[in-house]
């Protein structure tokens, strides 16, 4: 009695229940194979590179030296001291000075008072303002940012609030060529978007300038904020603390070697901070202003690359070698490391 | 059972982390269960010897107590105190998500940061962003991680619904008996639980009966610790006999146990019936989380209940570490810290300069105005000082510059580990397909280290090896029989039992010795076949198998399953029954024709009854399914049992007496009415029979002295047919040779010696058994004091261990079994791939010098043409010695071949290589003394280490040699408990789910299935992640810097007040919205090489060992770059717009965009493969940014009101957009094609390779393969 069993087969594995496979299902996605292109800096594709942007940026600085060439700027300094001088109000502040156009300026000629040393762009000044109370008349008393200029010493609110409005650029210019006056306009010189949504056509100027200390202009109280174009101006404050503003436009053209009388009222008070007043005609060209500093960037950066890429064919001709050769991975090479 | 001990006598808050210590491996079964200890007190070995020791030294006082009052949760817990057995895994609830999470959140110290700057820009005087801005960053990674929590809560929540609801039979308290399904969150302590089998157990109950007359129950603990064996628990005798009162509440039973605490493997509590006290132990209390398995039923009384149990006390997290790459980052955000401070002093000195210069202009100049006149009176207006103005713009410029140290960089690594675990997770390349087991992130914070790893540590058996024990050979009295073959597929030559119509085979197929099998067929007539019956009986009977039955599609063929806790006794018992042995139990259907089955009804619960009456009368009963038979003697037994109806109580009432009875009439001659249980392993001592053939014969196993490490051996004594009784003992050759007897067959000892040393140098465990036969006189005395031993109160496992020495001598050898322990597949060529990337791989294994040696060259770790150095060492001089000579012996090699170096050009791997082979016992005397140093100095010079013989703490110990001395980064790969301390010693630790459990899963960073997964790992994965996260780091440092700087140079145009020109929101935005995907992205899925490349050449996983993508140089680099990047960004800019009307706002918008682009064309650049999620990122995230600042300049309430419309129409916004470009990319361009090109480096090279280079037809680079050429170990020939 020796049973032997005439089963089967060895079926080991059926007895035990079929479980669930955890086998992660294959996609290119998890298996991290999706299809893709590789890059690499080969040497024919950096001296490409750089030939490229050598070929691209010396004309770009040219073209930008050129465009800047022809925008005129007739800078004028304006210097006057002695604080008292400024601060009263009673004496003359009456100057002229007399221009020479350099050259030929087509209309329209953009005349920009120029501060150095003010710093628009301090956070105690940027900071002091309040756009509410500028959009509307509903939010005349939403002066929370702007102390000190917040309210008068009786409590009433001022309309524009805080320091910006306050200290109101108040130089005027006005322009003769042989005394006979030209024209400046002083309209469209702020931003649509600004007049139209930012300052409101029912907010009228209130309290404003009455305080112990005048800082700058006053306001006509019966003109709305947003027909207040040198306001406007102003209240884009200035991201660098020497800063332009548009004055106004000259719609005529110039003349080279004109003489252009400037009589200029002299009120902003820029000796209080040691700070230099400029007034500046210039026309514009398609890059904004007169500029020189794009184009010799350009040329420099230009000219940098395309002599990269000489340097790159050079040494690719000097220390040549294949890519992609097994032979020079480390534990292929040398011990000595020469390859 | 130093296991036993150490589970009794340590402290029972021990926590899991330090888990019980596996005897390790040497060659048997460390067996909890032991045999033949008094049936009144169910027999656990030194274990419930131990416990009870315990208990009653350590008289468990009432205050420190629970106690239960079994049946009657009302008394029990009167104040409804304790707690349901609703069970919360989740961690939140509705009302505490909020507090809890953030304060979860919060300990993270990076966000404590930012929350003090946020609060900081809370002051007025120092609100730089609007409170909005400045809290947004903050908040939005608050939300990220808390979304993220909340979904796991809520499937947790979810989970423990579904647990909760789930229902058990309870008790009805009200008395009357019946048990009435109740939820489990309704279950409370001292009810009265029945669990039936193949159920989960609802909480931590004490036995008190179960469905096997003896108190039996078998659970399945694979929940609790992952071993899938079955462990035995007991009830107790005096809860048995008396269940029926107990249910119906006449008898007051209480338990006072011990209160809470997470100790798995021990328990302690004494049961009070009747006012006698019983002490429990382990063994009787059986847990949450388990299954009752091949028990019909078990009634048990609940003690702890839902988060008292002890699963959920243990339910703790992985432990967290921290990456290399990580603590390096820390270094760097250190640097940057002192860049910030450096930075803001700078801005706050320069301002309280620029203030006291300006002194005078202050008051009047219209932007500063430091008086305020309004009041009338001059106060100051928002001026309080000069001190107090830098202290001020200190702060602010903190506030300004913060995102110096990048907050988002914390959350994009979470996410990009979390991808890349995704990533790991779902590589099918990880998956393994016999386990049906994927990879396992268990901790998430380490992914980059593995791309770092440069000394491997692992274990051998289970991790090198399947750990599926095969039994290849054996020598009987000398001679050697290896000639197996293997089983026929159809398995005519397999011995089966039938039982009735069906056929129950092994499970398992063993190769059979044809000769050995003649020879056995011959049995009787030949001296050589009875020794060879003797050496199977040996196997078969000496060791602690649970057989169980499973079932197969056919239901004629049954499948005989040999359940055990070692490996190597399943391949013996397996063996014995290949050769015709069939070890317990279910050979009864071989036992005749004359079988019928009787199904009987007890308490609700169906038995199903093989019974079969013998030639001698005897009757055979054989529960099914739970394969317990019973045997009574006549038939008489039989007939009293079914005509009582009550058979169970009857049972256990006259047990004590029945194995009494049998004792003595060890021969069995029908004593009477006998109900006898076999229990399967070790309850009565007439428990087990055996077949031989031919014919069948009964043995009855008398006793059992179970494994101990001191002994290194197991013995069992047997009563045989012919009246005989006899010793049969197995053990370590170390151990059984010292107990032979010497005098007679010398040779044939000499023999076997020869033989096991064979065996053992391919790779075989060897067993040695020996046998003696016992004169009457010796079985009668060892029986006494057998007795006496097993029923001693007070240290009994030393007194067994006694008995046990006293009769295991004066051996006859019978001969010696080598079993191959499988190398696991790919096993050479992973440890190939390993050391040709550097990795250094030490085996430490607990086996014998000869197996590890064997094993080492079976998996090519070490080659034939090594030189060995071998130290074996008793005592602390001699290891001193050793060590010494051992450093003399490498420094010469290192210094031959460094001279052959620099001879013989062109061959520089010309190195002698060397081989260290140390034991444990060396190891005691070397580990923490400071012979370390000397151990350390030669091993590191070896190519490798095989550590033998070692305990787990010495595993540690090994770790932590190297992990003290070097900055190198370590892994630890094992699969058993005996890993465990290793894998939490090392840097990276990786458990494999395998046969042995998961304690070294629970304890490691990562688990998978196999050990050649590591090579797809670390040099795939762990490549990838390290190169990703360290081009990360960098990058989040270099993104954030250059912003930074921008708005420094700024802060020196604006009198340095900290004004800044991009708006507040695109600052806030710039680090979370405008680049934080495409770092994330990159980081997630961006490749250098291709997995191909990269196992190909296993040797590019240098660039993660030699830090080379993330170091100092780079950092510095990285800097210095991002500082002329924000040069170009501002300057341009500032030149080209210097003479012009432009306001604040514009300027700022055209900052922020030259910014947002250029760092995103910096990424692009440094993109190794674009597929269409890359180009989908970046290109997106530019125009996010653009679409974000044109939203953000069309808010009327913005000072940059409508900004970007009027810049973006100027030409030269565009020309200077485009030259910042150029300009900044320029040096990193050049220095990138310069360094591609001319400064070799084996990832370029590869890449370039990828692309151009044609990868079939290349072999150069292959490293010739060892010449070992026996690559399967298997055989002798």
């Amino acid at each position: 009695m020796n049973p032997r069993g005439d089963s089967t087969s060895g079926s080991d594995g059926a007895a035990e229940p079929k479980r669930k496979s955890k086998k992660p299902r294959y996609s290119r996605f998890t298996q991290q194979e999706l299809p893709a292109c590789k890059p690499l800096l080969t040497p024919a594709i950096v001296v490409t590179t750089f030939a490229f942007i050598g070929i691209i940026f010396i004309p770009i600085g040219l073209l930008s030296l050129s465009a800047s060439g022809q925008a005129n700027c007739i800078p004028e300094q304006l210097q006057n001291d002695k604080v008292a001088f400024i601060q009263s109000s009673t004496t003359n502040k009456t100057c002229s000075r007399t221009l020479t156009v350099p050259k030929n300026m087509e209309g329209p000629v953009h005349i920009y008072y120029e501060l150095d040393n003010f710093y628009q762009n301090h956070r105690r000044y940027v900071k002091s303002r309040s756009d509410k109370q500028l959009r509307s008349k509903a939010s005349e008393t939403e002066t929370t940012n702007c102390a000190p200029e917040a309210t008068t010493s009786d409590g009433s609110v001022i309309v524009p609030c805080g320091l910006i409005a306050w200290s109101l650029f108040n130089d005027t210019y006005s322009f003769a060529v042989n005394s006979k006056i030209i024209e400046v306009n002083k309209k469209n010189i702020a931003w649509l978007s600004d007049k139209e949504h930012k300052f409101g056509s029912d907010v009228y100027p209130k309290n404003f300038q009455m305080g112990g200390l005048i800082g700058g202009a006053k306001l006509n109280a019966s003109i709305p904020l947003s027909e207040q174009e040198d306001l406007i101006v102003w209240m884009r404050t200035a991201a660098l603390p020497r800063f332009r503003k548009l004055y106004g436009r000259i719609e005529t053209d110039l003349a080279a070697n004109e003489q252009i009388t400037v009589t200029i009222q002299n009120n902003y008070n820029t000796y209080s901070f040691e700070g230099k007043k400029n007034l500046v005609l210039s026309t514009t060209s398609w890059i904004g202003g007169k500029n020189d500093f794009l184009g010799t960037a350009y040329l420099t950066v230009g000219s940098l690359c395309l002599f990269l890429a000489m340097g790159f064919i050079i040494l690719y001709l000097l220390k040549p070698r294949t890519l992609g050769d097994p032979s020079y991975l480390s534990w292929n090479r040398n011990p000595d490391g020469h390859y | 059972m130093a296991d036993g001990e150490r589970t009794a006598f340590g402290d029972l808050l021990r926590p899991i982390a330090d888990p019980p210590v596996r005897p390790d491996l040497i060659s048997l079964s460390a067996s909890a269960t032991a045999a033949a200890s008094a049936a009144v007190d169910p027999p656990h070995g030194s274990r419930s010897e131990a416990d009870r020791l315990g208990a009653s030294l350590k008289e468990l006082a009432d205050a420190d107590a629970r106690i239960v009052f079994v049946g009657d949760p009302g008394r029990t817990d009167p104040g409804l105190a304790l707690p349901g057995n609703a069970v919360r895994t989740a961690k939140y609830s509705f009302l505490t998500f909020i507090p809890r999470n953030l304060f979860e959140q919060f300990r993270r110290l990076a966000y404590v940061y930012f929350l003090a700057i946020a609060v900081l820009n809370q002051l007025p005087q120092l609100a730089v962003f609007g409170r909005g801005a400045s809290v947004l960053p903050l908040a939005f990674v608050l939300l990220v991680t808390a979304v993220k929590d909340a979904y796991e809560d809520w499937r947790r929540h979810r989970s423990d619904l579904v647990e909760n609801g789930r229902a058990a039979p309870v008790l009805d308290p009200a008395g009357s008996g019946q048990f009435r399904p109740r939820r489990w969150k309704d279950l409370r302590v001292g009810e009265v639980i029945k669990v039936l089998a193949d159920e989960s157990i609802p909480c931590d109950m004490v036995l008190l009966a179960t469905s096997d007359p003896t108190g039996v129950a078998y659970v399945q603990t694979i929940n609790l610790d992952g071993e899938s064996n079955l462990k035995t628990r007991y009830a107790k005798q005096e809860t048995m006999s008396r269940l029926p009162s107990i249910t119906a509440g006449s008898v007051t039973t209480l338990i006072r146990c011990e209160t809470p605490n997470r100790n798995i493997y021990g328990f302690h509590a004494n049961l009070e019936v009747d006012g006698k006290r019983v002490s429990l132990g382990a063994s009787n209390i059986i847990l949450r989380g388990c299954e009752l398995k091949n028990t019909a039923w078990a009634i048990g009384v609940a003690v702890y209940t839902g988060n008292e149990t002890k699963v959920m006390l243990n339910s703790s997290g992985a432990t967290s570490k921290r990456s290399r790459l990580e603590t390096h980052m820390n270094r760097e955000t250190l640097l940057l810290s002192a860049i910030l401070i450096t930075l803001c002093s700078a801005v706050s000195i320069c301002n309280g300069i620029w203030l006291a210069i300006h002194r005078d202009e202050l008051e009047l100049s219209q932007y500063f105005r430091k008086r305020d006149y309004s009041g009338g009176d001059e106060k100051y207006y928002n001026y309080y000082g000069i001190a107090m103005q830098v202290f001020f713009i200190f702060l602010m410029a903190v506030i300004v510059f913060q995102i110096m140290i990048p907050i988002s960089l914390y959350i994009s690594m979470e996410l990009v580990r979390l991808g890349q675990a995704y990533f790991m997770i779902r590589d099918k390349n990880l998956y393994d397909e016999s386990s049906n087991s994927r990879f396992q992130c268990r901790a998430l914070n380490i992914n980059e280290d593995l791309g770092q790893i440069r000394y491997v540590f692992s274990d051998k058996t289970g991790t090198l090896t399947e750990n599926k024990m095969v039994f290849q050979c054996a020598s009987i009295r000398g001679i050697d029989y290896s000639e197996g073959k293997d089983p026929s597929p159809n398995g005519s030559d397999v011995y089966c039992v039938v039982v009735g119509d069906q056929f129950w085979r092994p499970k398992m197929l063993v190769k059979t010795d044809p000769k050995l099998v003649r020879l056995l067929r011959s049995e009787g007539e030949t001296q050589e076949g009875k020794h060879a019956r003797d050496f199977f009986l040996a196997l078969a009977a000496c060791n602690t198998i649970v057989p169980l039955i499973v079932g197969t599609p056919d239901p004629k063929q049954k499948l005989i399953d040999y359940q055990g806790e070692s490996p190597d006794e399943q391949a013996l018992v397996y063996a014995a029954a290949a050769y015709g042995i069939h070890s317990p139990l279910i050979v009864l259907g071989i036992l005749g024709g004359r079988c019928c089955q009787i199904k009987i009804k007890i308490r609700r619960a169906k038995y199903t009854y093989i019974c079969r009456i013998t030639d001698r009368g005897d009757c055979v009963l054989c529960m099914l399914g739970c394969a317990l038979p019973c045997q009574c003697s006549t038939s008489h037994g039989i007939g009293f049992a079914f005509k009582t109806q009550d058979f169970w109580p009857f049972l256990s009432h006259s047990y004590c007496l029945c194995y009494r009875l049998q004792l003595l009439s060890s021969t069995l001659t029908a004593s009477g009415f006998i109900a006898c249980c076999m229990s399967t392993l070790t309850h009565i001592y007439g428990r087990n029979i055996f077949t031989c053939t031919p014919g069948i014969c009964r043995f009855n196993v008398l006793g059992l002295h179970e494994f101990d490490s001191d002994r290194k051996r197991m013995s069992v004594i047997i009563g045989c047919p012919d009246r005989t009784v006899r010793l049969f003992v197995k053990g370590a050759d170390s151990s059984m040779f010292g107990v032979l007897e010497k005098s007679i067959d010398l040779d044939i000892i000499r023999a076997t010696e020869t033989n096991l040393h064979a065996y053992s140098s391919v790779g075989l465990r060897t067993l040695v058994v020996g046998m003696r036969e016992l004169s009457r006189n010796d079985f009668e005395e060892w029986q006494s004091t057998y007795e006496k031993a097993s029923t001693a109160l007070y240290g009994r496992g030393s007194l067994l261990r006694a008995v046990a020495s006293s009769v295991e001598n004066n051996l006859q050898i019978l001969g010696a079994s080598g079993i191959e322990d499988k190398l696991q597949q790919g096993v050479p060529e992973a440890i190939e791939s390993l050391r040709q990337a550097g990795i250094r791989v030490w085996v430490l294994t607990g086996d014998k010098q000869e197996t590890a040696i064997s094993i080492g060259y079976s998996c090519k770790l070490l080659t034939s043409e090594m030189t060995h150095i071998v130290i074996n060492s008793n005592s602390e001089a001699s290891c001193r010695k050793s060590l010494e000579d051992a450093i003399a012996i490498s420094s010469k090699f290192v210094t031959i071949s460094s001279r052959a170096q620099n001879t013989i050009t062109g061959s520089g791997s010309a190195r002698v290589p060397l081989a260290l082979i140390i034991d444990g016992t060396s190891l005691v005397h070397i580990l923490e003394t400071e012979l370390e140093e000397k151990l350390f100095k030669i091993a590191t010079v070896c190519d490798v280490v095989l550590c033998c013989r070692v305990a787990p703490l010495q595993k540690a110990g090994i770790v932590a040699l190297i992990k003290k001395r070097t900055e190198d980064m370590t892994l630890a790969i094992g699969d058993g408990a005996n890993d465990v301390s290793m894998i939490q010693m090392a840097d990276v630790g990786i458990g494999i789910s395998g046969q042995e459990g998961r304690q070294a899963v629970m304890a490691s960073d990562f688990a998978m299935g196999q050990f050649r997964f590591l090579v797809p790992l670390l040099l795939v994965h762990g490549h990838w992640n390290y190169q990703r996260i360290a081009y990360m780091i960098l990058y989040n440092f270099y993104r954030n810097a250059v912003f930074v700087f921008i708005m420094f140079w700024y802060v020196l145009y604006t009198a340095y007040t900290l004004t800044t020109a991009i708006t507040e929101w695109s600052s806030v935005l710039y680090s979370v919205l405008y680049s934080a995907l495409p770092t994330v992205v990159v980081g997630i899925l961006d490749k250098d090489l291709s997995r191909r490349t990269l196992l190909e050449y296993p040797k590019l996983y240098g660039n993660g060992q030699r830090e080379e993508s993330y170091n100092l140089k780079l950092f510095i680099l990285t800097m210095m770059d991002a500082i002329w990047q924000s040069l170009v960004v501002f300057f341009i800019p500032y030149m080209a717009y210097r003479d012009t009307t432009v306001d604040g706002s514009s300027l700022g918008d055209l900052w922020t965009l030259a910014v947002v682009t250029l760092v995103n064309i910096h990424l692009a650049m440094d993109v190794f493969r674009w597929n269409w999620i890359t180009h989908l990122s970046i290109w997106g995230s530019i125009a996010v940014a653009v679409m974000c600042v044109i939203l953000i300049d069309s808010m009327w309430f913005l000072p940059g009101y409508w900004a970007i419309y009027h810049i973006m129409k100027t030409g030269l916004f565009w020309l200077c957009l485009l030259g910042i470009f150029a300009a900044g990319m320029i040096p990193r361009f050049t220095m990138k094609a310069l360094a591609e090109y001319f400064m070799l480096n084996d990832i370029q090279i590869s890449r370039e390779l990828e692309k151009f280079g044609n990868f079939n037809d290349f072999t150069g680079t292959e490293i010739s393969m060892s010449t070992f050429s026996q690559t399967h170990p298997g055989f002798i020939r």
